[in-house]
């Protein structure tokens, strides 16, 4: 197998073994959005209508506040211990290589969010068709949350009170994954198609996925300066 | 194999050496000395190219290390003051995720080999953090020592935190990879005679 392709796979397995050894990690981000959603139904009574209409928006803003909550630990950790300076000088090309934790910061925090949104759709009464644009748009725009975060927890690596500086520099950019995945649902429930709102999630997560490992290699060789 | 030409290297403000010059053929044992602080650990970061130097060039094979990138990365066996071992996972696994990282296609059984030889026998299979310092070091160090194939070892304080059946193991290792034409560049701050085809001595701050 190629070396590039097995150093991938190694990084990957890393990062997963560690969530099997570390699950707290994983369950506080997926409790989390289980519970910020589950408020909303709570608080504003059983008045359908209107839980129908402000569930998309809901949903995504808690999914964005969650993937938050696990960025911070993306490359701290790695810093901390050194494996960072090994991924650094390994002779595989780093972009390549941080795309690896990108893929596995996602499998473990994007993925279950995702697989969980129709059982907490439920709550507000989505129908079918709606709850499956829900999901597809959260598995189109997860993974952009998890690319563009890994600049953002790259950039703040090392600094003190990296965790708000973060969410300052990463939320506004999480702007349009909002509106589009957000949008997406609306325009079902409205009975409009999903198909446009679900192509501009695609294109933005096609153009992450080109740029935000690259520009996370770059960061990342400035902070183990 | 490895050309200094006129290094400087700055901390900040403060220039911590400058026109730095040497060169060192296939199996050169070059020990680094000098106080803390001197600038030890910033020339071997330099040398890996995790940082960049003010000035000066390295070259390795008569190409400069920036441009050669992976080629010259796949060379290298570096071991910072960090150890680059996971805490959740054992020696044996961290290893095992951590040679095809770089570049070292060693079998399982090769790595629980080179384990056993640091004397970490009896703690294969225990999450790192319940293993010691020195335990913890040798683990770094066998990840170092598998990398036979890496022409130049950049040790940074490898001898601390060892005792002297680890220390003497460690010399035998740094002899043999000298013997085989490697270069090693360690910085220390005690004594261990180790007998090299060449070696040269650098004091920083002086």
């Amino acid at each position: 197998m190629n070396p590039t392709l097995t150093a991938l796979r190694y990084v990957i397995a890393r990062d997963l073994l560690l969530a099997m050894r570390r699950k707290a990690d994983v369950l506080t981000t997926l409790f989390f959005f289980v519970i910020a959603v589950s408020l909303f139904p709570l608080g504003i009574g059983p008045e359908t209508d209107l839980l129908r209409k402000i569930a998309p928006g809901i949903v995504w803003v808690a999914a964005l506040l969650a993937a938050m909550l696990s960025l911070g630990r993306m490359f701290a950790d790695d810093h901390r211990d050194g494996t960072l300076e090994q991924m650094v000088l390994a002779p595989q090309p780093l972009g390549l290589l941080v795309g690896g934790k990108i893929a596995a910061h996602w499998l473990l925090s994007g993925l279950p969010l995702v697989l969980i949104a129709p059982l907490l759709g439920l709550q507000f009464g989505l129908g079918r068709d709606t709850l499956l644009v829900l999901m597809g748009s959260l598995l189109l725009g997860t993974p952009v949350l998890s690319l563009i975060g890994a600049i953002g927890a790259a950039l703040t690596l090392g600094v003190r009170g990296g965790g708000v500086l973060v969410s300052l520099l990463v939320l506004p950019l999480f702007i349009p994954v909002l509106i589009f995945g957000a949008g997406a649902v609306e325009a079902v429930t409205s009975g409009l198609g999903a198909a446009a709102h679900l192509s501009l999630l695609g294109a933005i997560l096609l153009v992450a996925l080109f740029f935000a490992p690259w520009a996370t290699a770059l960061a990342l060789r400035i902070a183990v300066e | 194999m490895l050309d200094v030409i006129g290094l400087e290297c700055a901390r900040g403000e403060r220039t911590l050496f400058r026109d730095l010059n040497f060169s060192l053929p296939a199996g050169t044992l070059f020990e680094l000395r000098g106080e803390n602080g001197s600038g030890k650990t910033t020339l071997l970061r330099a040398i890996c190219g995790l940082l960049s130097p003010v000035a000066g060039e390295i070259r390795w094979n008569d190409q400069n290390i920036k441009a050669l990138g992976d080629d010259y990365r796949a060379h290298l066996g570096y071991l910072g003051h960090l150890n680059g071992l996971k805490d959740e996972l054992s020696a044996l696994e961290n290893l095992a995720l951590a040679a095809p990282l770089a570049g070292i296609d060693a079998a399982p059984a090769a790595i629980e080999n080179m384990l056993r030889q640091f004397g970490l026998a009896r703690c294969l299979h225990l999450p790192c953090k319940a293993l010691s310092q020195g335990q913890k070091r040798r683990a770094a160090l066998a990840r170092i020592a598998l990398g036979t194939h890496h022409g130049l070892w950049l040790l940074d304080e490898p001898f601390a935190a060892l005792d002297t059946a680890a220390i003497a193991f460690l010399q035998s290792l740094i002899e043999r990879h000298l013997a085989n034409g490697g270069i090693v560049m360690l910085t220390t701050h005690q004594d261990v005679p180790i007998t090299a085809p060449h070696r040269q001595r650098l004091e920083l701050g002086a």
